[in-house]
């Protein structure tokens, strides 16, 4: 049992915890996710770490709840345990060469919180980091100070416009780089449609890109290949070989259908969850 | 010796099973084990040999005819406790053991007939135990001196097993969030109960050994902390956790598992039972196994009892080499699993991302390799083409990475395959020894076993030695 010892809501869908975990705080790098569980009979679901706390032997995680488990982690208050959180998994993301050199680091949506813990290193070792937060709307904005404080230009997008500039990540990226601005790295991280835009944006410059692979998983080892995907032409297990992976030789076509592949299952699983909550008198869904 | 009559007659006394055509739609232990009667009957057709070579075709040497004799009078529990002397996970064995190339196969009254039933019997004696006797053994007294444990699988848990029974104080460190290894993950609940597995675990448990799981050596831990935090050796089963493809077109669509990943599902994760567990599965209508062994087989009958229409196993050389034991390709027969022999798969098909079926060529039977089996040999211009909805590819297992890839001083085959000395399982490391799967890859519960039991001597040895 892992206990929870914070608790946040940052918006309506997510939410913010920090699990004890102190053996997996002293070794989790960033880029590197756990698997939780929160209960007997509960799926294996990947997280990338969202930072750790050595003192308070802390892992922080950040999640939309929007599946079945999600929603019940989401369910936990501060005090209360989940049945199982195991880690660092995954090759940490290879940023110390960058020291000193210039990196844009994207995140899309929830990957904000992905993207942040790599902002914060990068900014830390002396690299010239510029952020691309990208956002659906005001009221899902996460992380938006603490990005601020890591990056040297902080560019804020919502799809709406409801804050910062409307349209995508992409759209900024664009704008940068054809005004000549020259960048050793590009990290993207967030919806699969999102990366690989970013990726192709990058690739006529033949920038350096990286994106995180957030693929379905089940023991996170490299025992079952569950999270394989194309990359270079070769297949490779995200889980061992990744998450981080060279994003113009990730085949993302392929990546994106296997991450439909159980859409079935999750969306009764959604809804079943959803009745769970639902109120008998106005027929409301209870949102945490 | 026994007073009752010796039972000459040359056949087993059988066992009784679940009918196939209910069985195969549902997850209940298809071999039900002997009543007392049975069991006594069968136990009087061991003659009794005076060189019992079953004894030393056992990797953990059990005294068969000492148990067997026990079993013929009725004293089940002395029965049990001579198999448990050597043997840490009887109930276990006794279900999943290939007796037919071990122990039975030297039995002399296997020259006349069939061999003594030592499997069954020793399930029986095991089974017995367990509804019967409630009382743990004693626990060992300690010595004080800690022995770590990397993997929770039959290597590991006998090779703890063993060093408790000495008196060490032993961790055992699994990755996964229950421990059992294979014998969770990966045998099915019909052929090996996990409320079994989780019985003999806890008899561990009241030797003294210690369970940790969620903890990946490699990554929560290192072998050189282990050593810090005070172990003074390590024994690594950390099993053949890495699945092979055969790199043909297709391999990425949806519903192509490895063995590894879909009985995983299955067994561990219990998807067998979604929605009420979170964890799916897609079975679809008619689904292709890919391989002959053992693993094959359990993925085929689950497959079979998840309401699949149409199973088949797609092997590419003919019946005789099918690795599987004999006992479970007979089983998946009886339960519909079709046999497509001297076939072996060129492409998978799909559209939009979904298996759709796949692309077979004949093969034949040439020359023998170097494992002694005629090498199959396609032939030109057979290619078929089956409809499929799955596809489970179970052509074997390689040693799971995480540690060699983490532990550079841990010297590895090209294959994957920890080096270890053959006789002490010692690895490169000092103060470390490797054994089961991790070593040979994929392999039997009973080989692994035996590993964990040589290497429980070894590091007892060295330890004495150390002092």
């Amino acid at each position: 049992m892992s206990k929870i010892l914070e608790k946040r809501q940052l918006t309506r869908e997510t939410v913010l915890m920090k699990i004890e975990a102190p053996l997996i705080a002293k070794k989790a790098l960033p880029g590197q996710f756990i698997i939780f569980r929160v209960e007997e009979g509960g799926e294996r679901v990947p997280l990338t770490i969202a930072g750790t706390d050595h003192t308070e032997g802390s892992v922080t995680i950040i999640f939309q709840m929007v599946g079945k488990s999600t929603m019940r982690l989401g369910a936990k208050e501060t005090g209360e345990s989940i049945a199982d959180f195991v880690g660092p998994f995954g090759k940490p993301s290879e940023l110390d060469p960058y020291k000193g050199k210039n990196v844009a680091v994207i995140g899309g949506g929830l990957g904000v919180a992905i993207a942040y813990p790599q902002a914060a290193y990068l900014h830390k070792i002396g690299a010239h980091v510029d952020v691309i937060a990208g956002y659906r709307s005001i009221d899902l904005i996460i992380l938006e100070d603490e990005l601020r404080s890591s990056s040297d230009n902080f560019y804020l997008i919502t799809d709406d416009g409801s804050s910062g500039r409307k349209g995508f990540v992409t759209d900024m990226l664009k704008e940068i780089l054809e005004q000549g601005k020259q960048y050793d790295l590009v990290i993207a991280i967030g919806p699969l449609v999102m990366m690989r835009a970013v990726a192709e944006m990058t690739r006529p410059y033949d920038i350096e890109t990286v994106v995180s692979m957030n693929t379905i998983m089940v023991d996170g080892t490299g025992m079952c290949g569950c999270c394989r995907l194309t990359v270079g032409g070769e297949t490779k297990f995200a889980c061992v070989d990744g998450p981080d992976f060279d994003a113009h030789k990730v085949d993302f076509e392929e990546a994106i259908r296997r991450s439909r592949a159980y859409v079935e299952q999750e969306n009764h699983d959604r809804k079943s969850e959803q009745e769970r909550h639902r109120c008998r008198l106005t027929g409301e869904v209870r949102h945490e | 010796m026994n007073k009752k009559k010796r039972n000459m007659s040359n056949v087993k006394v059988s066992m009784p099973e679940q009918a196939p055509d209910v069985r195969n739609k549902n997850f209940s232990e298809v071999a039900l084990g002997y009543t007392e009667e049975m069991a006594q009957e069968e136990a009087l057709r061991c003659l009794h040999c005076k060189n019992h070579p079953c004894v030393s075709k056992c990797p953990v040497n059990v005294d068969i005819p000492g148990f067997i004799e026990k079993v013929a009078s009725g004293d089940y529990e002395q029965a049990y406790q001579i198999i448990a002397s050597t043997n840490s996970l009887p109930a276990i064995c006794g279900r999943v053991c290939p007796q037919e190339t071990q122990c039975e196969s030297t039995c002399i009254r296997g020259i006349k007939g069939e061999p003594v039933a030592i499997g069954r019997l020793e399930r029986f004696a095991a089974d017995w135990h367990l509804a019967n006797v409630k009382e743990q053994p004693p626990k060992p007294k300690t010595n004080g001196r800690r022995v770590a444990v990397i993997g929770s699988g039959p290597a590991g848990l006998t090779c703890a097993g063993d060093l408790a029974k000495m008196g060490y104080e032993v961790t055992v460190y699994e990755a996964f969030h229950v421990a059992g290894g294979v014998l969770m993950y990966g045998i099915p609940e019909f052929r090996l109960p996990k409320k079994l597995v989780q019985t003999e675990i806890d008899g561990l448990k009241a030797l003294g050994v210690e369970i940790v799981c969620n903890t990946v050596i490699g990554l929560t831990l290192s072998i050189e902390d282990l050593f810090e935090s005070g172990y003074e050796a390590i024994f690594i089963g950390s099993g053949a956790g890495l699945p092979r493809f055969m790199n043909i077109p297709g391999e990425n669509f949806n519903q192509v598992y490895s063995a590894n990943e879909f009985l995983t599902r299955v067994n561990l994760m219990q998807a067998w039972r979604w929605p009420e567990t979170s964890t799916p599965i897609n079975i679809g209508k008619r689904v292709a196994v890919v391989g002959g062994g053992n693993v094959a087989m359990d993925a085929a009958r689950c497959a079979k009892r998840l309401g699949a229409d149409e199973v088949m196993i797609v092997y590419r050389r003919s019946e005789e080499e099918l690795p599987a034991r004999q006992e479970e390709v007979e089983h998946a027969k009886h339960e519909g699993i079709i046999f497509n022999l001297l076939t072996n798969p060129t492409e998978i098909k799909g559209s939009e991302g979904w298996v759709t079926g796949m692309t077979c060529i004949r093969m034949e039977l040439g020359e023998p390799d170097a494992s002694g089996r005629r090498r199959p040999v396609p032939v030109e211009g057979s290619e078929f083409d089956i409809e499929l909805d799955t596809v489970i590819m179970a052509i074997g297992q390689s040693p799971n990475p995480l540690l060699r890839n983490t532990t550079e001083e841990l010297k590895c085959h090209s294959w994957g395959g920890i080096i270890v000395d053959e006789e002490t399982l010692a690895t490169s490391m000092p103060g470390v020894w490797a054994g089961g799967d991790a070593v040979t890859g994929a392999a039997t519960v009973i080989l692994a076993m035996g590993a964990g039991k040589t290497a429980a001597h070894s590091i007892d040895a060295y330890l004495k030695e150390k002092k």
